[in-house]
């Protein structure tokens, strides 16, 4: 179809030319294929998505279907272009030709987004469970809503679907069925409880394929029936919260109870991965039941199996399930049994499967096993792969310190970790054991003589010289009997050092000689000489820390006895919450921190903006108590390992490229002609010529994984300051925080013009790791049209993300736009319900009117519907002016002087939206000075409803409170959508004697 | 206890707006690209890095380890055939096996189509080999399992094609468009 001989360059310039000339449809469809090939070859095409998109109008077929798979190819969701093809889709979907019914089907199933959704819903569920269309279309029809209602979970009624749902399941065609499981699927995972009915007939389609009852033949696998279908069916299951019909759960157990134990291993590799799918799957399930313990030690025993099996995804699989199966407290003994095996898997080739092993290893840890598997880590440590060893430094410490036996096992673990991998300790490790050496008395001296003993070593690194340093200008004193520990000696073996570090480390050595000098009793005068020269060098130091100690200790040195007082021993730290372990709460894994760098390094989201910013991490640092001998601040020290990074960092990227294609490949020929060995094991493929970087692999990786959640993860991620309050503030300016919690922040700031509006929502991730699986949806209620730009689904660390949001108020409403907000941080999935500020008031424009606008327009607007008046009870009381403030602050202009009683207010301002255009509103609050709880309102409008909305609204504003509120209840929990300001309902009920008054 | 239900609970809740397969990808030993598709949206620059880290990773891994990768909080499961690597991605907790075998589903149809099917076929019919997956995936889900229908489905398709060759090439239509 294409030569391949010609260069793209030369076709590019080709479908230029040729687009620019009229074509015909023929012409256009070849020139379509051969657009979307070289854009498969890598290169940008952005000319010719016209002419794609105008083929799916075509009314012959073979156009028509390369108008939409290319289509489908090229662009995404949110290009404009799409939007031109919604009316031709839809015909297609509601017409009659099967064959196009089915193209559309598949367009919209792939790249559909919320404008699709919208429109096409009802047509798409027509198709589905109409009795007259084939399969072939009901098939595609399900997933195609499958799509749809992720996109918006609202274009699936759950009333009326639920007996659908459960009628589609008792479909005898496997190909429809398959579908409906997925939709189903995506159903109860988000509302499982509509769906109870299909619970029972999931079990009987488990049981109809396990028995092979009634499965033709065509969709049997390997003699499997349907492993997908059973694989999905155990999906769906596992979203409802338990079985309580014991026929069903009998006969289910049953069904699994046959799987967990009929799965034997056979040679055909197909086979086998389709049993062992349909197995773990079972064994998700069998968990998810909480099955009887029984039931359960078999799983185990299975999995025991598992990792000890040659086949390697068996046995990453096994390990990823062991991981799982952690949570079941009773079986954590029996997997303890299998220690030896998870530490051989340790060592495995593959580091997939070396990752595996670690976080399960992590995950098993306790008191019993720690000091073996602690072991086990830093042996491997020195060993393992770059990508790898920052998450296994971090674990290691953690564990060490969580399970330690006794404190001076700690202490050693801690060194040689920072012995084995300096570069990945991170500085809370080390700030770590200084305090729990500083806290131990009995640790100190051991401590101090460890401390001795690696600075003997020939090249130490930069965190050692600093922990040493620091331990023995603390306890080196207790050690001063033993040979080569006296004040002279160290202080050598330690200066030696000196020229060998960062500026980060020499203020801690300053501190270090002072402390010496404070303890050289009785005084070496050679000793003292040398120090005072070094604290005098440093004197002119440009860095300012350095200065300012070496100028403080010099001139405290001079003053004697004094000096033992100033520098006496630190004190104990306050017992606290090990910075490592928030640390790793935070981040679940810091492998994700690191890649993320890099990550940001390589992607710029789409057309979202990111900003990155380098603030240090975490303000205090835990060591500097008193003001005197401190540790260098983390400023310092987090830019050096910053710096660090830098160039390892680009060492690794150099890695990513693949390989180069300029290395001829003799059998080049051979791959393309050789047939695809379906049945051989892949492994007997020609000898791969890339297999010399097996050892490179490592450092590409760094996939961002979590560690396996071995605490209990809730949703228990609080919200920072109250989200009614803000969302308040909000209301009356347009910009601040809309909302806050421990991982992010969502700014807004907002711009107005007539019925337009643009807001830009800023997503601040607070934290060193990157947030996943971001998703914003705006649910806008029916008067504004809300459009949202695209939100990357993963935040960098310390990065904000701009997305503009487009506002069109269309009708006067009082009702809410919620955006509906999800993220997940390492094992937290939040997700909250936001009002948006998109209300009533940012729609009015303040405008000033003299009497003689005023009184005609107010005459001419007599009486209902176009003039309102209420008279309002339950205000909170408050001076005129205050009210005028408010007034003002609503986009209310209040006007003085119209009405001549001064306890009247009079306002005005112009509302704006695309059914009312610009709109004069009137308003007039009648108080009595001696009830300030009570008053009376009249609103006019030249539109019946933009008078109710606006009175309503206002009377909202005057009952209820906006800033600050008087009871602040914090709402932990997601504000529920149109959760609009409570009206208080009395004062809702407005007084027919005033109303009467009023139409006198 | 319990908490298997909980963090599946939690996990489904974010389930239920992602796919089942991210994106599928044909790549070959040289780093050629021969198909990708694409069911969530990335744009043209992000598939562009997809596609360069992704092949740096996969490219380079020493035969007989295990079929995934794990990739930015995601996984990618992969297969060599040949000299081409099929690669599909998917969520942290999915099921890799039941992926393993769509892709080895979709390469038996494309063998049974081409008739022993090797790379160059590929290249020439790239277009029969979307329509293909067309069949197979929708909406990042598995559409078909079985081959016959697929098959059927494909051929049926070949024919409509056809005859709408040889409607335009028969003189009727010469006609009608010479007087066009």
């Amino acid at each position: 179809m294409i030569s391949i001989c010609y260069s793209p360059l030369y076709l590019f310039e080709l479908l230029l030319s040729e687009f620019v000339s009229g074509l015909t449809p023929y012409e256009k469809k070849k020139y379509v294929w051969k657009m979307l090939y070289i854009y498969m070859l890598g290169y940008d095409v952005d000319f010719g998505h016209m002419e794609a998109v105008s083929l799916i109008s075509a009314p012959k077929y073979p156009e028509k279907q390369v108008g939409y798979i290319v289509t489908s190819c090229l662009l995404n969701e949110n290009h404009d272009f799409l939007r031109l093809a919604i009316n031709t889709v839809r015909n297609d979907i509601i017409g009659r030709n099967e064959t196009f019914q089915c193209l559309a089907l598949t367009l919209v199933g792939n790249i559909g987004g919320r404008e699709f959704a919208e429109s096409l819903a009802p047509d798409v569920q027509k198709l589905l469970i109409s009795s007259s269309c084939r399969p072939l279309v009901r098939k595609k029809a399900a997933l195609c809503l499958l799509r749809l209602y992720r996109k918006n979970p609202d274009v699936v009624n759950v009333d009326g679907w639920s007996d659908r749902m459960a009628q589609l399941l008792d479909e005898r065609d496997l190909g429809v069925l398959t579908s409906s499981m997925s939709l189903l699927v995506a159903l109860v995972s988000n509302n499982h409880e509509a769906y109870w009915s299909c619970l029972p007939k999931c079990v009987k389609i488990l049981e109809r394929l396990a028995r092979n009852q009634d499965v033709p033949q065509e969709y049997t696998y390997y003699g499997i029936p349907s492993p997908w279908l059973q694989v999905k069916t155990m999906r769906a299951l596992q979203y409802f919260p338990t079985v309580e019909d014991p026929n069903t759960r009998r006969s289910l157990f049953e069904v699994l109870q046959r799987i967990l134990m009929g799965t034997d291993v056979v040679k055909n590799v197909n086979k086998n991965n389709a049993s062992h799918a349909v197995l773990f799957e079972a064994l998700a399930l069998v968990m998810h039941l909480d099955a009887e313990k029984e039931m359960m030690s078999q799983c185990v025993a299975l999995l025991g199996k598992f990792i000890a099996v040659r086949e390697p995804n068996i046995r990453y699989l096994g390990l990823e399930n062991m991981t799982r199966m952690l949570m079941v407290t009773d079986v954590q003994d029996i997997i303890k049994r299998h220690q030896a095996q998870i530490i051989t898997s340790l060592k495995d080739p593959d580091i997939s499967i070396r990752r595996r092993a670690l976080d399960l290893l992590y995950g098993m840890c306790d008191v019993s096993n720690a000091k073996d598997i602690v072991e086990e880590l830093l042996q491997y440590l020195s060993s393992a792969d770059f990508a790898m060893r920052e998450e296994l430094s971090l674990k290691a410490a953690i564990l060490a310190e969580k399970f330690a036996p006794d404190l001076s096992w700690y202490v050693d673990v801690i060194l040689q970790l920072i012995d084995k991998a300096g570069d990945f300790v991170s500085d809370d490790i080390w700030f770590r054991v200084v305090q729990f050496v500083t806290n131990n008395e009995d640790l100190q001296s051991y401590a101090a003589l460890k401390a001795r003993e690696y600075l003997d070593k020939p090249a130490i690194h930069e965190t050692m010289v600093k922990v040493s340093a620091y331990i023995l200008g603390e306890y080196s004193h207790l050690l001063a009997r033993r040979p080569g520990c006296s004040p002279k000696e160290i202080f050598h073996i330690i200066h030696e050092k000196l020229p060998t570090v960062s500026t980060s480390t020499i203020p801690i050595l300053l501190s270090t000689y002072a402390k010496i000098l404070m303890h050289n009793q009785p005084p070496d005068q050679e000793l003292q000489k040398q120090i005072l020269a070094i604290f005098n060098k440093y004197e002119s130091c440009i860095d300012a820390e350095i200065q300012q100690r070496a100028v403080e200790y010099h001139a405290l040195s001079m003053k004697g006895a004094a000096l033992m007082d100033i520098l006496a021993e630190m004190p104990k730290f306050p017992e606290r919450q090990s910075s490592l372990i928030k640390k790793a709460e935070e981040s679940e894994a810091d492998t994700a921190e690191q890649s993320a760098i890099k990550l940001r390094a390589q992607q710029h989201t789409s057309n979202a903006l990111v900003l990155t910013d380098q603030r240090p991490a975490n303000g205090t640092p835990p060591v500097s108590q008193l003001g005197l001998v401190k540790v260098p601040s983390m400023t310092n020290t987090d830019q050096s390992t910053a710096e660090q990074e830098l160039p390892h960092l680009n060492g690794a990227l150099t890695v990513v490229d693949p390989q180069p294609p300029s290395t001829p490949s003799p059998d080049l020929l051979g791959d393309l002609l050789g047939p695809l060995a379906i049945e051989g094991p892949s492994g007997t493929a020609p000898q791969s010529d890339l297999g010399v970087a097996s050892g490179l692999d490592g450092g590409v990786v760094a996939g961002a994984l979590a560690i396996a959640p071995v605490e209990e993860q809730t949703n228990t991620v609080q919200p920072i300051g109250d989200i009614a309050e803000r969302f308040h503030a909000l209301c009356m300016k347009d910009s601040g925080v809309l909302y806050e919690d421990p991982y992010i922040q969502i700014g807004i700031k907002a711009e107005w013009r007539a019925h337009h509006g643009r807001v830009v929502l800023f997503l601040g991730n607070k934290n060193t790791a990157p947030l996943f699986s971001v998703q914003a949806l705006i649910l806008p209620p029916s008067h504004l049209k809300m459009e949202l730009s695209l939100v990357p689904e993963t935040i960098p660390p310390r990065a904000q993300v701009q997305c503009p949001l487009e506002v069109v108020n269309l009708k006067p409403s009082r009702d809410v736009a919620v955006l509906d907000f999800l993220y997940k941080f390492g094992t937290h999935v939040v997700n909250v319900r936001l009002r948006l500020p998109a209300v009533l008031n940012k729609f009015l424009q303040p405008i000033t009117v003299s009497p003689d606008e005023f009184f005609p327009q107010w005459r001419s607007l007599s009486g209902p519907p176009l003039k309102l008046q209420e008279v309002v009870r339950g205000v909170r009381p408050m001076p005129l002016a205050e009210m005028a403030n408010l007034f003002n602050s609503l986009h209310l202009m209040v006007c003085p002087g119209l009405d001549p009683n001064a306890n009247n207010l009079v306002a005005s301002t112009t509302f704006y939206s695309e059914s009312t255009r610009a709109m004069l509103c009137l308003i007039r609050i009648e108080t009595d000075p001696a009830d300030r709880t009570q008053l009376r309102m009249t609103v006019a409008s030249g539109d019946p409803t933009l008078t109710f909305e606006l009175k309503e609204f206002i009377k909202e504003q005057l009952v209820f409170i906006p800033v600050p509120p008087r009871a602040p209840a914090p709402a932990p929990t997601p504000v529920p959508p149109q959760a609009l300001p409570p009206t208080s309902p009395p004062t809702a009920i407005s007084d027919p004697g005033a109303l009467l008054a009023g139409l006198l | 206890m319990a908490s298997v239900l909980q963090q599946d609970v939690t996990v489904g809740a974010r389930g239920k707006l992602a796919l089942l397969i991210h994106f599928v990808l044909l790549i070959s030993r040289q780093a050629k690209v021969r198909l990708t598709k694409w069911y969530s949206p990335y744009s043209q620059k992000e598939r562009a890095k997809v596609l360069r880290e992704l092949s740096g990773m996969i490219l380079t891994r020493a035969p007989k380890l295990c079929n995934f990768v794990e990739w930015r909080g995601y996984k990618v499961v992969y297969k060599r055939y040949a000299s081409l690597y099929f690669c599909m991605c998917i969520n942290q907790d999915d099921n890799e096996l039941e992926i393993l075998e769509i892709i080895h589903h979709y390469v038996e149809i494309l063998d049974r189509y081409f008739g022993s099917v090797c790379e160059l076929d590929l290249i020439f019919n790239f277009h029969k080999a979307y329509y293909i997956l067309e069949e197979i995936l929708l909406a990042g889900e598995l559409q078909e399992s079985s081959k016959k229908s697929v098959a059927r489905l494909i051929g049926a398709q070949d024919c409509l094609v056809e005859d709408a060759k040889e409607q335009a090439s028969s003189i009727k239509n010469m006609i009608a468009q010479a007087t066009k």
